[in-house]
């Protein structure tokens, strides 16, 4: 076990690196951050003092090592605009961030496992149909659009909740989480909403198909030549079998939501890590773009890994093979 | 059936029809037999002949589309095709316990082994989870598991396809069942441990006085362990006896061409025979002998559906024109 873990944390450090040199670059292509924040009437000296503040005058490779050195000291620079160091600058936002993320994902749980059961079990019947009817738009209608619908909907013609912001916050390990109050979490609800739709069409399919595939197995028979009842067929031999694809594809889709949150973010007006980077990349905040992709590659890394564990735990072949190796 | 005692089963006329959108597939169609106890019935059969159906049918374990149509499946003398699903349960696992084919394929692969058996015991007895450990560890000890206590924290993919077939075994074995239904048990396995797994079987059988249903392809299996044998064809019995009478005077043509395609030491050098033809689609069986296509001996008269007589005392069989000659000449 440990070897495996050594050799994930190795393959870890390379992908960290190939991405920064990658992100870096890119970076750098996309365009010159001097001409947006420096005001156009400044003069030529005042110019070339910025410049040489924000250690533009240095050519890239040499930018490069710079953030490099800094970056491991676990400096990832400071933000152009906010004069902040960058990586405060995500970790403040990134609370909200994770907590839709999270909030999208638990909705897509405990929505998408009954209801993929459900048309497993029942594949004829109407209410299934319904199900599935439901899931492809779950998939195909686009997330922006949605959301607008939810804010015309739930905030402005019901009044129900709340369309924009986080509302109030408490602090929980340090952090500014909307969950722990009321308010927050009426925030919080349509969002998080929106982002889940698709996720939970996904988890539908997922256990459809994973049912279906299962209850024709010869040890689902087997279960019920033992005299077992339907409910412990069910929930304890079909479903620990289902529980593998999907708590693979949820995990890894996990990564994916925190990523990429933007549109839901933009939408809700929702401060976290996504609204951030679309404010950053308007401005060419190099800073800031680098240090938020670095973090994503390290929280992919991370919710990888973290999945591939949880696959063990859930396949007793993966553990045994994990061993060995 | 001799004695007044009731066989453990007795099957009258059962029809398990599955009803596809291509049509009627008659998969059981008009079976009966009994199996008294401590007794071993081998039903012989071609893939596709109706074998495991009648099986799944006894156990209540027929999926739609399919289902018990007509018949009665009599245990112990109560109409199991008549009881609610829940008394069903109570007697599946319990009184009635079934083997299945593929041993890889028969226990769950992501729980353990204990946990497999202990649900069992708990299914049907009102005992705690220690004494249900006990009682799975005896099990596994009984079907010659070694080190049952440390097998039980095991999970399937550790064990070999023999020990598995063991494990399901001893899981079948956990209540003590009137009836153990075995679905060719010992086809996906090795030789060697087939011939094992068989004497364990015998020996329980006889020792426990449980009736066993042998379904197999296998002649040369149900030799060596059945007292009587049925042979199925197209979802019916075209023979029935014991299996002494039955592998020595085949009567059944059918039973003559399945007897001589099994390779035997006695006939070492010449060409096997072989039954021409395949078997016929269930589905839309045209009326009639449905093994006249391919029987040497059909004529005419084959067009109408030949009942089950009993052409020589204590054999049934389904034919117009059976293999009296022989059954005569070994009598003479």
């Amino acid at each position: 076990m440990s070897v495996y873990m050594l050799r994930r944390l190795l393959q870890a450090v390379a992908v960290v690196f190939a991405m920064s040199l990658i992100v870096f670059v890119g970076v750098y292509a996309i365009g010159d951050p001097v001409e947006i924040l420096i005001s156009p009437d400044a003069d030529q000296i005042e110019r070339e003092r910025a410049i040489a503040a924000l250690g533009l005058d240095l050519p890239l490779w040499e930018q490069y090592f710079v953030f490099l050195s800094k970056a491991l000291q676990g400096d990832l620079g400071r933000s152009f605009v906010f004069n902040e160091p960058a990586l405060r600058l995500i970790l403040q936002r990134m609370p909200a961030t994770l907590e839709l993320a999270f909030g999208a994902t638990i909705m897509a749980l405990v929505i998408g496992l009954p209801l993929g059961l459900y048309a497993g079990l029942r594949p004829d019947s109407p209410v299934s149909r319904t199900i599935m009817a439901g899931s492809i738009l779950g998939f195909s209608l686009p997330t922006f659009w949605v959301g607008l619908m939810l804010i015309m909907v739930f905030a402005v013609q019901l009044g129900w909740l709340p369309s924009t912001g986080r509302g109030p916050t408490r602090e929980f390990l340090g952090m500014q989480w909307s969950f722990l109050t009321w308010d927050g979490l009426r925030h919080l609800l349509l969002p998080a909403i929106n982002l889940s739709l698709f996720k939970i069409s996904l988890v539908i399919r997922l256990t459809r198909a994973g049912v279906r595939e299962t209850i024709l197995m010869d040890f689902v028979k087997f279960a019920r030549a033992k005299g077992l009842s339907p409910n412990r067929v069910i929930f304890v031999h079909v479903f620990k079998n289902i529980l593998i694809p999907v708590v693979t594809v949820v995990g890894l889709e996990l990564g994916s939501t925190i990523a990429f949150s933007v549109v839901t973010e933009s939408v809700f007006a929702w401060p976290g890590m996504g609204k951030l980077i679309i404010d950053s990349i308007n401005v060419l905040d190099r800073p800031v773009i680098v240090a938020y992709l670095m973090i994503i590659v390290m929280m992919f890394i991370i919710i990888n890994l973290v999945v591939d564990l949880t696959y063990s735990v859930l396949d007793p072949r993966v553990r045994l093979e994990a061993k060995g190796t | 059936m001799n004695g007044t005692a009731p066989p453990t089963l007795e099957v009258r006329n059962l029809r398990t029809h599955f009803f596809t959108r291509a049509g009627v597939v008659k998969a059981v169609d008009d079976v009966s037999f009994s199996v008294p106890r401590g007794k071993v019935l081998g039903l012989v059969g071609e893939s596709g002949s109706g074998k495991s159906v009648t099986g799944f049918s006894v156990m209540g374990l027929v999926d739609p589309p399919g289902r018990v149509v007509s018949g009665e499946i009599l245990f112990q003398g109560r109409d199991l095709t008549k009881l609610s699903e829940e008394e069903m349960r109570d007697l599946r696992g319990n009184r009635i316990a079934m083997i299945f084919q593929d041993p890889m394929m028969t226990l769950n692969p992501v729980l353990r082994i204990d946990t497999q058996m202990i649900e069992t015991v708990l299914a049907h007895a009102r005992v705690s989870r220690e004494e249900a450990r006990q009682r799975a560890r005896d099990a596994l000890g009984m079907v010659g598991i070694p080190s049952p206590e440390e097998r039980l924290q095991s999970y399937p993919h550790q064990f070999s396809g023999g020990m598995r077939q063991r494990v399901a075994i001893a899981i079948a074995l956990l209540h003590r069942p009137e009836l153990i239904i075995a679905d060719e048990p010992t086809t996906a396995l090795d030789v060697t441990i087939q011939g094992q797994i068989l004497a364990e079987v015998q020996k329980l059988s006889a020792t426990t006085g449980t009736a066993l249903i042998w379904i197999t392809h296998d002649l040369s299996v149900v030799a060596g362990l059945a007292d009587e044998i049925a042979v199925m064809y197209a979802g019916r019995i075209v023979e029935h006896g014991t299996v002494a009478e039955v592998l020595d005077r085949p009567l059944h043509p059918y039973t003559v061409g399945l007897i001589g395609s099994v390779p035997s030491r006695n006939r070492r050098g010449e060409p096997l025979r072989q039954i021409p033809g395949m078997t016929p689609s269930l589905l839309n069986l045209p009326p009639g002998c449905p093994f006249r296509a391919r029987c040497p001996r059909a004529a005419e008269d084959c067009r109408e559906e030949p009942p089950m007589r009993e052409v020589v005392p204590g054999r049934d069989v389904r034919c117009f024109r059976p293999h009296l000659e022989a059954a005569e000449e070994a009598t003479a």
